[in-house]
């Protein structure tokens, strides 16, 4: 048994010394002395140890004290807003003007989205394997990481093609359009114009860039023949139009202008 | 054959007779059925049910045959509804208030000087004092007679939500959005002590202990939206005992005759608590929505206590409480305390509190949330306020629809009654108030004049005025 547990035991059966409490009391009595001592005595790590401790238990007292203290700066009150209400409308308030806020959003992205109405909203998404074919290259027909696209495109007038070895898209020849049948949706005819570009195509970025043309494409067509004019008199060359048709089955391109 | 068919209605309408069977409201007959003469009406039959209770004071009575009153004599009656002579016919006697009020009918005062909406109205118990509570954060006394401010008591901090008589009109307490409660006293108009805090968040009711439990008054009841009921005493200025038990904002409060506590919350329940311990008694489950308002059917009796139409003052506390107590007796009767509670699931429960945690009845045919409920001072109807426009009329006893009152063009924020139960007061969110007659189930008087939505109402309980305050800041006062 350890020495302090034969300790505990002879004085659970024999008592402890009669003296005991009145020791206890100066020896607690005497605490201040032996604690101020060793403030002013301890040395190097010891009493760099001991300060720290004496420092974090001062600050602490100091904060206790300040928590019952009266606060001597000025508090303001919570506002008194305008626009009382009895208790029964005090809860039902915010319901009325969430609803009204959920309201306005809602028209407001219904404003937002009118803008971009096209006569084709939704088209079919086209796979990337119905999109392109691969192209084996070099000697011995290992290198596969050339794609051939199977779709109508369109390139500019001044388009050269890549060096061989940092082209990864090819755009056959026999696949390229530079005219497109846009009918005018008012006026009910139709008039065989330049494309000028391909603004978006609904697949994706990527294909916008490669000028692939697919049903539900917007392209800049040149309208300058057209005759029209802005409000302010300057003729209108460019103008938008959405392909209608499936270019790469046709063979041409139809498209209506959005206007 | 012809003979015969010929002969019958000419001996009806000569000699015939009807059998009645006369029962008061709670469906206790009075005596055997009677044969009565054909052109027998309600005068006669007045002088009958006086005669049979042995009245020694000449009572007025209405008569009802089925939930309809009789207006003509009984065979005018009779050939109306082509009813069959043989079969006992069931005549209800109601008893009606022996005084009547007149009503309303034009603005006598336009009281300004609050400078934000006003939203509470209070009439002191004896019907001499009004006070308001305002979103300027005051309390304001007014003189009925000139119809002047009387004093203005600042010290709160947010707005007067809330305010309440005593019962035996020594004391005003009022509740502010920002917890606190002050007591007044109305002859001086000065705070007395300073605020009783402890909630901590707005006041939503007030209610105080009835006078004939304890003259004179010194304890009341709060609802706040923190959750909690809270039991104050004014002469120690302490919170005796704090009613916790809801989970949500409690929207309403109630001191009944009984000693019991009843309170309503926005978590769809309503709780009855004892008031020695603050024990919770019972628990009224049955709304699907916030429990927007209750209503006792003692209510304008424990709120007006010992002052009746005759107008009588009392010298000291115990003639007060006796006084009370005489006239809650005979107001209540043999019948339990009822208790109806408007949700905003568009109904309404009857309950019976003291016998049985189901509802006696429930009330639909509100299409929209019922947002103040109130029992006529008699007990026999009750009203219902509803933001569908509508103010509509219900049996007090058995629950059943009597009337729809529709003129509103805005939400039906308040109604009020007149102290004899034969007129009904509506404010709304349209600016008017509007006045129905209970009996015609008509609009009697329709009064405009406020410039916004009117938020609070009340008819004084001697009758001659009604007060009102609303969104436009000035406090009207209205009589004939």
């Amino acid at each position: 048994m350890p020495q302090g547990d034969h300790i505990e035991l002879h004085q659970k059966r024999h008592g402890r010394r009669l003296d005991y409490e009145e020791r206890k009391r100066k020896r607690a009595a005497r605490e201040v002395h032996k604690r101020s001592r060793d403030a002013r005595q301890l040395l190097g790590a010891k009493g760099k140890r001991f300060a720290k401790k004496r420092y974090a238990e001062k600050a602490q007292m100091k904060k206790t004290l300040k928590m019952h203290d009266e606060s001597t700066s000025r508090q303001k009150v919570d506002d008194v807003q305008e626009g009382a209400l009895p208790p029964y409308l005090l809860d039902r308030d915010q319901t009325q003007r969430a609803k009204v806020l959920s309201n306005t959003i809602k028209q407001k992205r219904m404003e937002k989205a009118g803008k971009w109405e096209v006569p084709l909203p939704k088209v079919r998404p086209v796979a990337e394997e119905e999109m392109f074919k691969v192209l084996r290259t070099g000697k011995r027909k290992t290198k596969q990481w050339k794609r051939m696209v199977t779709k109508a495109t369109f390139v500019g007038p001044g388009f050269t093609r890549k060096p061989p070895k940092y082209e990864r898209f090819i755009r056959p020849t026999g696949l390229r359009f530079t005219k497109a049948h846009v009918t005018h949706p008012e006026l009910k005819c139709t008039f065989n114009l330049d494309i000028i570009s391909v603004k978006k195509n609904p697949n994706g970025q990527m294909y916008s860039t490669l000028g692939v043309l697919t049903r539900g494409t917007i392209i800049e067509v040149n309208v300058s023949e057209l005759g029209l004019v802005t409000p302010a008199g300057k003729v209108v060359w460019g103008k938008y139009a959405q392909v209608t048709n499936n270019p790469e089955n046709d063979g041409c391109i139809n498209a209506v202008l959005l206007v | 054959m012809e003979n015969r068919d010929q002969e019958e209605p000419g001996s009806g309408s000569g000699s015939g007779s009807v059998m009645c069977q006369l029962v008061n409201p709670e469906g206790d007959h009075l005596g055997a059925a009677l044969y009565l003469p054909q052109n027998v009406g309600p005068p006669q039959l007045q002088e009958i049910v006086n005669h049979l209770l042995h009245n020694e004071d000449k009572l007025p009575y209405a008569f009802y045959i089925g939930d309809e009153e009789l207006s003509v004599q009984l065979g005018a009656y009779m050939q109306q509804k082509n009813a069959n002579v043989e079969v006992t016919l069931r005549i209800v006697y109601q008893p009606q208030a022996v005084f009547r009020i007149r009503p309303v009918n034009r603005c006598s005062a336009t009281i300004a000087g609050h400078t934000e909406a006003v939203l509470a109205v209070s009439f002191s118990p004896d019907g001499r004092c009004l006070a308001s509570g305002s979103g300027d954060t005051t309390v304001r006394f007014w003189d009925l007679n000139t119809q002047t401010p009387l004093f203005t008591c600042k010290g709160h901090k947010n707005w007067v939500l809330c305010i309440a008589w005593s019962p035996d009109g020594n004391h005003l307490v009022s509740g502010s959005k920002s917890g606190e409660l002050i007591l007044w006293d109305p002859k001086t108009g000065k705070q007395l002590g300073t605020p009783l805090t402890g909630h901590r968040k707005w006041i939503t009711a007030v209610s105080w202990e009835p006078v004939h439990l304890q003259a004179p008054c010194r304890r009341f009841v709060s609802a706040s939206k923190d959750g909690d009921a809270r039991i104050w005493d004014i002469t120690t200025r302490k919170c005796v005992i704090a009613l916790t038990g809801h989970t949500n904002s409690v929207t309403c409060v109630k001191w009944g005759g009984d000693g019991l506590i009843y309170t309503g919350s926005e978590d769809c329940l309503i709780k009855v608590w004892e008031t020695s311990q603050g024990k919770l008694v019972k628990t009224l489950q049955g709304h699907g929505h916030w429990v927007n308002s209750l209503a006792l059917s003692t209510e304008y009796i424990l709120r007006t206590g010992a002052y009746d139409h005759t107008g009588k003052t009392y010298s000291t506390a115990d003639e007060m409480k006796e006084a009370a107590l005489a006239r809650y007796k005979k107001m209540r009767g043999n019948a339990p305390e009822r208790l109806v509670s408007g949700s905003d699931d568009f109904t309404m429960f009857l309950w019976e509190p003291t016998i049985s945690k189901q509802p006696k009845a429930r009330m639909t045919g509100h299409q929209k949330l019922v947002n103040h409920v109130y029992f006529s001072p008699d007990g026999q109807w009750l009203a219902s306020a509803s933001f569908d426009k509508s103010v509509k009329l219900w049996n007090g006893i058995t629950g059943k629809f009597v009337a729809a009152f529709r003129g509103h063009v805005a939400d039906v924020y308040q109604i009020s009654w007149s102290a004899d139960s034969r007129l009904l007061l509506s404010g709304s969110k349209d600016s008017t108030l509007k006045v129905w007659d209970i009996r015609t189930h008509k609009l009697k008087q329709d009064l405009p004049g406020h410039a916004d939505e009117v938020y609070a109402v009340d008819w004084s309980p001697d009758g001659e005025k009604v007060a009102s305050g609303g969104k436009d800041r000035v406090l009207k006062l209205w009589m004939n």
